[in-house]
């Protein structure tokens, strides 16, 4: 299933990419301003016919990204797919970061200018061909008009016009006359046998640089003049500065000014080590405000309370609660899951100048144009008077899809003559996260007396991070990330009623975190899956495989991860394999853990396999790398991954109390990847969500303890 | 007070307190951006810098403490034999992600091989587990370890 948002029904369609307006000067002039190397003088040089493509007279060939690279390649797979139709090699080109621009650039699939959820290969999958397609018909027929023949006579190779004859014009040269050409009508697109990028594992354009400390990152930026400045919040949310007493600070040496906010105070130095001393030594008396007494226990009361009670019918197949009352067993479980900090290396960061009514900033984001909309927005300033510059992200996981970090950057700014750079310290941005929310599930199933589910009744209560970040699209009391994961199981169960009741921590902002709604859904799912198994008696991957009768490709999967995995061999003692099984984010994969339970009741997770139909492969090796990065990740959540709160303050602060996955804990991965012609799914996020319920099976199957609450409690498992 | 160090092989001078954290005075004091923050408290590796060949977290190095040390940054690894192979390896091995911890890492991995030139896994572990990657590279870390090693045996 792919999930769309519409945010506004004025959208340009997918055909109006192409841009098509009159030729002027020598160059196609478009209905925007691109970034052309800051004149206008330079614009005339160049063929730009689209907002993703540009050719200069030189030959240079620049791809603007729509979207972000914050590790899962992006940056080398779109332009394998813009390549790919255009005719360049790889090592042709030059990347720029688009600018904001919501309607040249935004994603298809979210109806916003964002990279997320695991869509930008769905997204750009089409229109960028098209968009490299279109550039090359131009330039073939450029030349074709050049040489006074047919264009049927020509084809395009590596950045050159080629004629039957051997004659040759190099894409630059055609700049000028490509640029008076209307964009074609009708494209066609490679057929995939004859592809020579897409599928390959062509080397990551941005790799170079971030082995040898040039790539910028936002936290790099530094504009001429700059201040560096960090920050303390208030540290129970809602709560306001009461009383500031900065004599200490002031003497620091490097610390050049206090900016006191409603709710926070930034020290702004010279370098952050005079900064981070001057927040040291600031003396803050805050008023709580309202939260002050807040717990995790009393947000999981509320929520414990909403499943009792009815929430909105995200899916309602047959009668399930008939069906309950004529089943041969009934099993019931509750399931807990906690809030989750994003923890990017990168710490939250922006740099901003304000002056003279306009407002300039640098940072990396993974949503620029609502970025310059919350800039506009605080610096009181028209959206055109703000200029964001983006960068490479380090780590992204949803936390910068946010623009609290960019606010906060601005309202300093404000206050400050000449940029300045906040930096928030590892605590800051750990306890003043937008969290991945915590859930509470009651699921019930009736099972047959052959132990096959009859029905499955799941309510679940949670906050709705779509309903703050894009708010039509929580509907009816729903919305499609909450339930996704939760709703449409892959498994043949003949009656079903899923119910979900939105509950927000009071003061606590949640976000959107690697693997979204399907990292508690499937959790939850696969896991009870695993109890309905148990109850049954039945081998947990037997049982889904004949749930998946009516299912051959997704039983494909299985079969393949049943297979790499070794299922049924043995393991030593105090060891066992889990599977999970998942269809997110439009791919499909199996995960088998192999794990092991020490006699302290610690769990190291050993070997993990996976077996994934994400449909076309564009760069297998980004794929193993994001199946990789997603499941330490995934690993890293079920052993560690908790914010807890006490008196409203969140409890932990650095890498000693939110723990992190090390290499020495890191499991071996293997990733088995089906072929397919089909369409591409999502990469990024999937590893994540289906891990951590492989992970708890596997404890199962090693312990007989079954694991309803994350993280995992070594307690629990002690023997 | 003003202090001169040895970076690159370049001495460079810079007025601060004592106890400025070498990381600062390197990224915003003297504008070398490749080592990177991440804690601040020498939890994540992030920051690792050699001192005379050696991996130390820049985080908690005070600059009053380095006296006539000298300074290797991510910036000229490449010149030292064990940064030219791990660089290499990082690349044949497509190990950065994001790329953030890369710095780090790479710093730890290429002092790991000025001590070891074979190391085991408990070797790897042990020099490693100090960088946090949260992208999870781990596998491709350990994997271009032991690549950079043997072509750097190769090489003698």
């Amino acid at each position: 299933m792919v999930k769309t948002f519409s945010a506004s029904s004025s959208r340009l369609s997918r055909r109006q990419f192409l841009v098509n307006s009159a030729a002027a000067g020598g160059s196609l002039v478009l209905g925007f301003s691109l970034p052309v190397d800051g004149s206008a003088a330079a614009a005339a040089e160049t063929f730009s016919p689209n907002a993703f493509i540009r050719v200069s007279r030189d030959g240079q060939v620049t791809l603007i990204m729509p979207y972000v690279e914050m590790g899962q390649g992006t940056y080398t797979s779109i332009p394998m797919l813009i390549a790919e139709e255009l005719e360049v090699e790889l090592g042709q080109i030059r990347l720029e970061h688009a600018p904001p621009d919501e309607k040249l650039y935004y994603n298809p699939l979210l109806g916003v200018q964002a990279t997320g959820n695991s869509n930008a290969m769905r997204g750009a999958w089409k229109p960028l061909r098209e968009a490299g397609a279109a550039a090359r018909l131009m330039l073939i027929e450029a030349a074709a008009k050049r040489w006074g023949v047919d264009a049927s006579s020509c084809h395009a190779k590596a950045g050159k016009v080629i004629h039957a004859s051997g004659k040759t014009l190099s894409y630059g040269e055609l700049v000028g006359d490509a640029a008076r050409l209307t964009p074609p009508k009708a494209i066609s697109l490679k057929t995939p046998d004859r592809f020579t990028l897409i599928g390959t594992s062509a080397k990551r354009l941005d790799l170079p640089g971030k082995v040898n400390g040039t790539a910028l990152f936002g936290i790099d930026a530094r504009p001429s003049g700059l201040k560096i400045a960090t920050l303390a919040q208030s540290p129970v949310p809602g709560g306001r500065v009461k009383r500031v007493d900065d004599t200490a600070a002031k003497a620091i040496k490097g610390v050049r000014q206090i900016v006191r906010l409603d709710d926070a105070v930034a020290v702004v130095a010279d370098h952050m080590g005079a900064a981070e001393k001057g927040l040291d030594a600031l003396k803050i008396e805050w008023d709580d405000g309202s939260h002050a007494a807040l717990t995790s226990e009393e947000v999981y009361r509320q929520l414990e309370q909403a499943v009792q009670g009815r929430g909105a019918v995200a899916q309602d197949v047959g009668g399930a609660e008939k069906a309950m009352a004529s089943a041969a067993v009934r099993v019931t479980a509750s399931y807990r899951l906690p809030f989750l900090a994003h923890a990017t290396m990168e710490p939250m960061n922006c740099t901003a100048h304000v002056h003279d009514g306009v407002c300039e900033l640098w940072l990396g984001t993974q949503a620029i144009a609502r970025v310059q909309a919350a800039a506009a927005k605080t610096a009181g300033v028209p959206l055109e008077k703000v200029t964001v510059h983006n960068h490479l992200i380090g780590g992204g996981f949803g936390r910068r899809l946010e623009t609290d970090g960019a606010v906060r950057a601005v309202q300093v700014a404000m206050q400050v003559d000449g940029p300045v750079k906040l930096i928030w310290t590892r605590e800051e941005d750990i306890q003043h996260d937008l969290y991945r929310p915590s859930w509470v599930d009651r699921i019930e199933a009736g099972l047959d007396r052959d132990g096959r589910p009859l029905a499955w009744i799941n309510r679940f209560a949670g906050s709705s991070v779509v309903a703050r970040w894009l708010p039509p699209g929580f509907k009816d009391g729903i919305d499609p990330d909450s339930v996704d994961g939760a709703i449409d199981l892959s498994y043949a169960i003949p009656n079903v009623h899923v119910e979900y009741a939105r509950v927000e921590p009071p003061g606590i902002q949640t976000g959107f975190w690697r693997s979204v709604g399907p990292s508690h859904n499937v959790f939850v799912t696969e896991s009870f899956v695993d109890e309905l198994a148990a109850a049954a008696k039945r081998d947990p991957l037997a049982y889904r495989r004949d749930l998946l009768a009516h299912n051959p490709k997704t039983r494909a999967v299985l079969d393949l991860a049943a297979e790499k995995s070794g299922w049924g061999t043995p393991l030593p003692q105090r060891w066992g394999r889990g599977v999970s099984l998942q269809k997110a984010f439009g791919s499909l994969l199996v995960q088998v853990a192999e794990v092991e339970v020490a006699k302290d009741g610690s769990v190291r997770v050993h070997r993990v396999v996976c077996a994934m139909d994400c449909g076309t492969v564009i760069n297998p090796d980004t794929v193993e790398a994001q199946i990789q990065s997603g499941v330490m990740f995934g690993v890293t959540a079920a052993l560690y991954g908790e914010i807890t709160l006490n008196n409203g303050r969140v409890e932990q602060g650095n890498f000693d109390t939110y723990q992190m996955l090390r290499i020495n804990e890191a499991p071996a991965i293997e990733v088995h990847l089906v072929s397919s012609t089909e369409p591409p799914g999502g990469m990024g996020e999937a590893g994540t969500s289906g891990i951590v319920p492989a992970i708890a099976n596997a404890v199962f199957a090693a312990t007989g303890k079954r694991l309803r609450q994350l993280p995992i409690d070594p307690a629990l498992l002690k023997t | 007070m003003a202090f001169t160090i040895e970076i690159n092989g370049t001495k460079r001078s810079v007025d601060v307190d004592g106890d400025t954290p070498l990381l600062w005075v390197l990224r915003d004091v003297l504008g070398m951006t490749g080592t990177k923050f991440g804690c601040g408290m020498a939890l994540c590796g992030a920051c690792t810098v050699h001192l005379d060949g050696s991996a130390v977290r820049s985080c908690i190095t005070s600059i009053d403490s380095i006296g006539e040390s000298r300074i290797t940054t991510i910036e000229a690894i490449a010149a030292t034999p064990s940064g030219e192979h791990i660089q290499k390896a990082w690349l044949d091995h497509q190990v950065p992600q994001c790329g953030y911890c890369q710095s780090g890492q790479i710093m730890s991995a290429a002092a790991l091989l000025n001590e070891k030139s074979k190391p085991s896994d408990a070797e790897i572990d042990d020099a490693m587990s100090g960088n946090i990657c949260r992208c999870g590279t781990y596998v491709r870390i350990r994997n271009a370890i032991k690549a950079a090693s043997q072509a750097q045996g190769k090489r003698g």
